[in-house]
């Protein structure tokens, strides 16, 4: 594409003229790029300036004023405050839902062994191997409400499946999603089920594939058994995949949540699964529809997020992600 | 993207040993089973006969009496219609601004156009929570300020498209508009359309270019043609994901006839509680059509994975 390179610095044009001959050579390009542009303004840009004021403001959708309010709702969000029982949080909602998000984030690295070892399985030459990878990746397929609700069944504690199964050997299974203790753990084997056979297998089987066969021969000739050559040749060339998943496993993780505790749980029981998003749908859009309030949580969300793709950057440039 | 995969280096595997291979089907097996069954159970419950206990697996003589209760109990077919629409209208749109840009970004030059595609695809790290509630109070007051300003109740009050199936306000809340423009430009689909585009080798459009085509005959004879496979893997993706869309039409939504599948069907849960053969029978409705997309178009999910995360 040399042909729109410069081509007449001889001409004696006056600044407007050449201004206005610039433009004319590079309209193609914005003419190309002017319906993701005028998306990206009107979908993407103005909404977030929008909500960084808002999240300045005390603003609530059935109240006709607004103030603003400064740091007030950051305040209000992240901050302590010293009570007569010592130091405590401004809203303790926020740091339970915070780590609530947390605790289901160990799904992330659960699911990613789950998708290593599928991977691991799938990766033999045997007959009828890619029916397996297919069924390996229906939950993905499937995901979504209606398989959320089909948990919402499997976990019932009298009709469900898990309890069944778990009585058939002799154990008596909780009511999981109305158990303080085991709504978490819950969801979180929904997720790895989801997930397990999904991208991540895919990604991972590519890794393997790309590993040279010659890495192999050698540690073989070293005298190294399936194990040793898993961890000093599988394991250190797969590390790009795994940064990869891992990083947009704990991405994923901090916005996730929504549609499971929605469909399973609403949140419960006694806020147990609620994560930062469903506060921030419960802030913004159910009861007082505090809608200042709700972009503050949402920005901090956003800081979250940035803070681990600031963290995937610095360790990992070059590595999995290439150019992009 | 510079490399295609290494597909000559695949090791060549020793046999594996029958004893082997019986342990790894054995395996893969029980895992399968474990994936597959709680999907069967879903469908059995959803044909089970009444009396029939929930626990039991098989369903006995399978009625479909659920299925029909679940179209006449809800506007079903309509959520249906609408998931159909949204679906196929977000991908076609967003297919196009995406090859677009994704073009330009690739092969079109303009000052800082590097710069220019960072700083767009660096907006995919923005939780989408965080311009949720402005796009809300944009979409909902937009059709309100523009009555004002045209002196029009023509916005806030319902319209025939095509007819009675269609009937909705243009804008705002419970609008298809709503449901779907946002949806239409992806800085994903862009960064991975540039990233096809960058590897088709740049002799096939100089050529082009050399036979007299103009950027945009380049970009619909030479570039669109040899990206099929990118574009059936975008569109691939881009259906599932308005096809499972929640959150989203969950707030914009509030009228029946307006709902898409997923947020119709999560309704089923405070209407029907314990009627699990007709919420069942409904998520298998709402599954169906993604699992014959899958059958039908596998190879270009492992491409497409491999295109957007790995080669990325």
């Amino acid at each position: 594409m040399r042909a729109d390179a410069p081509t007449s610095s001889a001409a004696e044009a006056s600044a407007p003229r050449k201004r206005r001959g610039r433009f004319r050579k590079y309209l193609p390009a914005y003419l190309f790029l002017l319906p993701n542009g005028v998306g990206f303004v009107a979908f993407m840009l103005v909404p977030l300036a929008v909500s960084l004021g808002l999240a300045f403001t005390d603003w609530q959708m059935l109240r006709p004023e607004v103030r603003f309010v400064g740091f007030g709702n950051f305040v209000r969000l992240i901050g302590f405050s010293w009570t007569e029982d010592g130091l405590a949080a401004n809203d303790p909602d926020f740091w339970y839902f915070l780590f609530n998000t947390l605790f289901l984030m160990l799904g992330v690295p659960l699911s990613m062994f789950a998708s290593l070892g599928l991977a691991l399985l799938v990766n033999h030459r045997l007959p009828g191997i890619t029916v397996f990878r297919t069924l390996f990746y229906l939950p993905t397929i499937c995901n979504g409400i209606a398989v959320l609700m089909l948990w919402r069944l499997m976990f019932h504690a009298d009709v469900g499946m898990i309890n069944q199964a778990l009585s058939a050997v002799g154990i008596t299974g909780p009511d999981w999603l109305q158990s303080t203790a085991w709504a978490k753990p819950a969801l979180i084997i929904v997720a790895v089920w989801i997930a397990a056979g999904g991208n991540n297998m895919i990604i991972y089987l590519a890794g393997l594939q790309n590993i040279p066969p010659e890495l192999y021969e050698a540690a073989e000739i070293d005298g190294a058994g399936k194990w040793a050559s898993f961890r000093n040749v599988t394991w250190p060339q797969l590390a790009p995949s795994t940064f990869f998943i891992f990083t947009m496993g704990i991405i994923g993780g901090f916005q996730g949540g929504f549609n499971a505790a929605y469909i399973m749980t609403q949140g419960g029981p006694a806020g147990s699964t609620t994560t930062i998003s469903y506060y921030i749908y419960n802030t913004a859009y159910d009861g007082q529809l505090l809608m200042g309030y709700g972009c503050a949580i949402a920005w901090v969300l956003f800081l979250l997020v940035m803070a681990v793709t600031l963290v995937n950057w610095r360790f990992g440039k070059g590595s999995a992600l290439g150019d992009g | 993207m510079s490399e295609q995969p290494r597909r000559a280096s695949v090791p060549k595997r020793e046999q594996v040993r029958p004893i082997r291979a019986l342990v790894i089907y054995l395996a893969l097996s029980l895992l399968a089973a474990s994936t597959v069954v709680p999907l069967l159970w879903m469908v059995s419950t959803s044909v089970k006969q009444p009396g029939v206990p929930y626990t039991d697996f098989l369903p006995g003589v399978p009625t479909l009496r659920h299925y029909a209760e679940a179209l006449q109990l809800t506007p079903f077919s309509r959520y249906y219609v609408n998931s159909i629409i949204i679906a196929v209208v977000v991908t076609l749109g967003q297919l196009s601004t995406s090859a677009m840009a994704g073009y330009a970004f690739a092969r079109l030059r303009f000052p800082g156009r590097d710069k220019l595609f960072f700083a767009y695809i660096a907006t995919m790290m923005i939780p989408s929570a965080v311009t949720m509630v402005p796009l809300f109070m944009i979409l909902t007051r937009a059709p309100i300020y523009l009555n004002d300003w045209l002196g029009t109740d023509y916005f806030t009050s319902e319209q025939f498209f095509l007819g009675r199936w269609f009937a909705g306000v243009p804008l705002g809340a419970d609008s298809y508009f709503a449901l779907i423009a946002p949806l239409l430009f992806s800085p994903f689909g862009t960064f991975l359309l540039r990233q096809f585009f960058i590897a088709i080798p740049r002799s096939l459009d100089e050529a082009a270019m050399l036979d007299g085509c103009n950027a945009f005959q380049t970009f619909t004879q030479v570039i669109l043609p040899l990206s099929k496979p990118a574009l059936a893997t975008l569109a691939i993706f881009t259906f599932m994901s308005a096809w499972g869309n929640f959150l989203w039409p969950l707030i914009m939504i509030n009228a029946e006839q307006m709902k898409p599948l997923p947020v119709g069907l999560a309704g089923f849960i405070g209407e029907y509680a314990t009627n699990w053969p007709l919420m069942m029978a409904g998520a298998t409705m709402m599954l169906v059509p993604m699992i014959i997309v899958f059958f039908f178009c596998q190879r270009f999910f492992v491409k497409g994975i491999q295109l957007g995360a790995v080669k990325g």
